[in-house]
């Protein structure tokens, strides 16, 4: 079976007046269908670089990259758009959702711009179940400031969700999340995962890089490690954890 | 994506901003305000003047006494008083394309009639007069050319003089008292409404200029004579004519100024439109100078949107919009705030002229077609200068739309 995801000697670099910054040199790898990677480094190892080449957001400056057999590299910007739209979910550190847009509207979002136009109620249907996959199916109508960091971070991972893309691509998904949110948030991609999703994230912190079953180390922009992870945490158990102890806390006098 | 979800996505853009979008709006407001009022404002007039030189009968020819030219500085018409009895027999005499002359008296009087007095514009004129203006009688019957000859005491009034003297009755056959003169009125008539200078035309007593001369003005000189050409063909002509035997009569030397003024019904007429042609070239400047700075109005706020919205574009692009579908979101809305700008200017434009009309008694329309073409510009203003910001959101690239601070 062909890989989701291949890189063939890629790298970027960034220009800005003389000074040039490679943020990925040469990187060279592959994810498998069903694979959950976590991309890990210190702060400028080039995580993010990679991840918005992964995501078709960005061109590497030379290397090939593969998508689902598909020389990206070669696309133009409208090929790149509807990959974006079909192929990929992208989930940002910061969110990136639309201020003063409902829930509801923000997970339309990909759907507006698919190609093959739909109903205002198949819309809103498709919509909702994504939503409701995130557990925010009560929320439908709340805009982004009505909502916590962690709901916000489940509506857009519902938008990534909404088109069923093969991969889903996520920087630092909980990297403005406190640890519980960030759990809930690993229990729901191990469930995408389990069902058979393709997800590659990044963080930098490695007990949340434990819920996957890979984890690739960067450091100046090239891998330094790959490896499977031995002992994965299951975010359910954590949880369930993480709740009896705040029982007992709360018991003590 | 949808046309119809891109509208509502730019109204609501729009609406975000309320106070932004309406002063962006203001130039296209103006300056179609301004199109449409100058539209009405013009038609009025023309219809106004239109029926106005109509008043004045068909292929009328006026000869006033007094210069216009001399020393580029216009004497009052008919002050001079330079025009005589005899220039107008000549003229009816020698000028074989003139239809009929009639010699105007023209003064104002009290005239009373039993206790009601009233100030009113006092003619005397030919008994052609009547039918060169095209002039219907109401009730009675003109003077003959006999009691002009013969300077009988006989008027004919104007329906506005009629009223304020006798009130609804009949005047025909009452007496009216003209400085002491006792006349008979003969014939009341039809309304006539107001001449191109603005005056009331039914505020009038008509007399023989024979009569005038000799029993209210003592004096023998005429303030115009009304001459009226065999066919508009032949006015032109004319017109020579009557300058060439004036001159000859006068005894004016070559190179020297005429001591009357002779002009055409249509000259007249458009001496009488200057002021409204004046206002319409004003307007119009206001309309150009508005539209173009409303345009430039909707490019810089674009511009502003497509900046302040950067992250949104790169939001948009992430999850799959091709630059085709950010292009048609922001012209959209420079697209809607023309063409909502049209709508509330054509609707200016309608309040001004209805006011307008009011004020000046002018009937102003407007054509359909005018509102049409109005919107179709606004919205073409829309399109012209919201494509350049809306190209500038589309060709960012995702990575830097995102990356936006
Ligand atoms: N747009 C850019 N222009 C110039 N340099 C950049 C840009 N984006 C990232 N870099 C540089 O590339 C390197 C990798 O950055 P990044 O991929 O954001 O790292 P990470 O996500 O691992 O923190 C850093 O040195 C950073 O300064
Ligand atoms: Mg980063």
């Amino acid at each position: 079976m062909a890989a989701v995801i291949r890189f063939e000697s890629l790298s970027k670099t960034y220009r800005s007046g003389d000074v040039e910054v490679h943020a990925v040199r040469d990187v060279s790898f592959e994810v498998q269908a069903g694979e959950f990677v976590a991309i890990m480094g210190a702060s400028g190892s080039g995580k993010s670089t990679m991840m918005n080449i992964l995501g078709c957001l960005d061109q590497p400056t030379s290397g090939r990259y593969l998508l689902d057999g598909i020389d990206v590299s070669q696309l133009g910007r409208d090929a790149l758009a509807d990959i974006r739209n079909q192929k990929l979910g992208f989930v940002f550190q910061g969110f990136n959702l639309l201020s003063r847009t409902s829930a509801l509207e923000n997970v339309e979002l990909p759907l507006m711009y698919a190609r093959s136009p739909q109903s205002a109620k198949e819309l809103h249907g498709r919509a909702l179940t994504a939503l409701e996959t995130v557990g925010l199916g009560g929320r439908a109508g709340h805009h982004p400031n009505q909502l916590s960091g962690g709901q916000q971070q489940r509506v857009a991972i519902a938008r990534a969700l909404v088109n069923e893309p093969a991969l889903l691509l996520a920087d630092e998904p909980t990297g403005n999340l406190d640890s519980r949110t960030s759990i809930e948030i690993m229990e729901t991609f191990q469930t995408l995962n389990e069902r058979g999703m393709t997800i590659v994230m990044v963080t930098h912190e490695h007990d949340i890089a434990l819920f996957t079953k890979r984890n690739v180390v960067m450091r100046d922009g090239v891998i330094v490690s790959d490896i499977r992870v031995p002992q994965r945490s299951v975010a359910r158990d954590e949880l369930r954890r993480l709740d009896a102890a705040t029982k007992t806390a709360q018991l003590a006098p | 994506m949808k046309l119809a979800a891109t509208f509502r996505i730019a109204l609501r853009a729009l609406r975000r901003n309320k106070m932004r979008s309406v002063l962006t709006m203001l130039g296209i407001i103006i300056g179609v305000g301004a199109v449409i009022a100058m539209v009405g404002i013009g038609n009025g007039a023309r219809a106004q003047v239109e029926t106005q030189i109509a008043s004045l009968g068909k292929n009328m020819i006026l000869i006033f006494s007094g210069s216009t030219t001399s020393s580029g500085v216009r004497t009052g018409w008919g002050s001079a008083g330079t025009l005589k009895i005899e220039d107008a027999e000549a003229i009816a005499r020698e000028i074989p394309t003139v239809a009929s002359v009639s010699p105007e008296i023209r003064s104002t009087a009290q005239v009373a009639a039993g206790n009601q007095n009233w100030l009113t514009q006092l003619l005397g004129e030919g008994p052609d007069y009547f039918e060169m203006r095209q002039w219907e009688i109401a009730a009675g019957a003109t003077f003959t050319e006999q009691e002009v000859r013969a300077a009988s005491k006989v008027a004919v009034i104007g329906r506005t003089t009629a009223t304020q003297l006798f009130g609804s009755a009949d005047p025909v056959g009452q007496v009216i008292r003209v400085k002491n003169v006792p006349f008979l009125i003969t014939g009341l008539l039809k309304p006539k409404g107001m001449s191109l200078m603005g005056s009331d035309q039914d505020d009038v007593v008509i007399v023989p200029y024979t009569t005038a001369m000799k029993r209210l003005t003592g004096d023998v000189k005429l303030r115009s004579i009304n001459v009226q050409a065999v066919s508009a063909k032949s006015l032109p002509q004319t017109q020579q004519q009557i300058t060439a035997l004036l001159r000859q009569r006068h005894r004016i030397a070559s190179g020297m100024d005429d001591d009357f003024t002779v002009r055409g019904q249509q000259e007249i007429a458009e001496m009488a439109t200057a002021t409204s042609k004046i206002l319409t070239y004003l307007l119009g400047a206001i309309a150009f100078v508005s539209l173009l700075v409303g345009g430039i109005g909707i490019m810089n706020i674009m511009l502003v949107s497509v900046t302040e919205r950067t992250r949104e574009i790169g939001i948009r692009m992430a999850v799959g919009a091709h630059g085709r579908d950010i292009l048609l979101q922001f012209l959209v809305e420079a697209v809607t705030l023309g063409c909502l700008g049209g709508v509330l200017g054509i609707g200016l434009g309608y309040a001004a002229s209805e006011i307008i009309s009011r004020l000046t008694d002018w009937p102003t329309t407007i054509p359909l077609f005018m509102v049409f073409l109005s919107f179709t510009f606004s919205a073409v203003i829309g399109i012209a200068f919201g494509l350049y910001p809306a190209w500038k959101a589309a060709a960012l690239n995702p990575i830097d739309a995102l990356r936006y601070e």
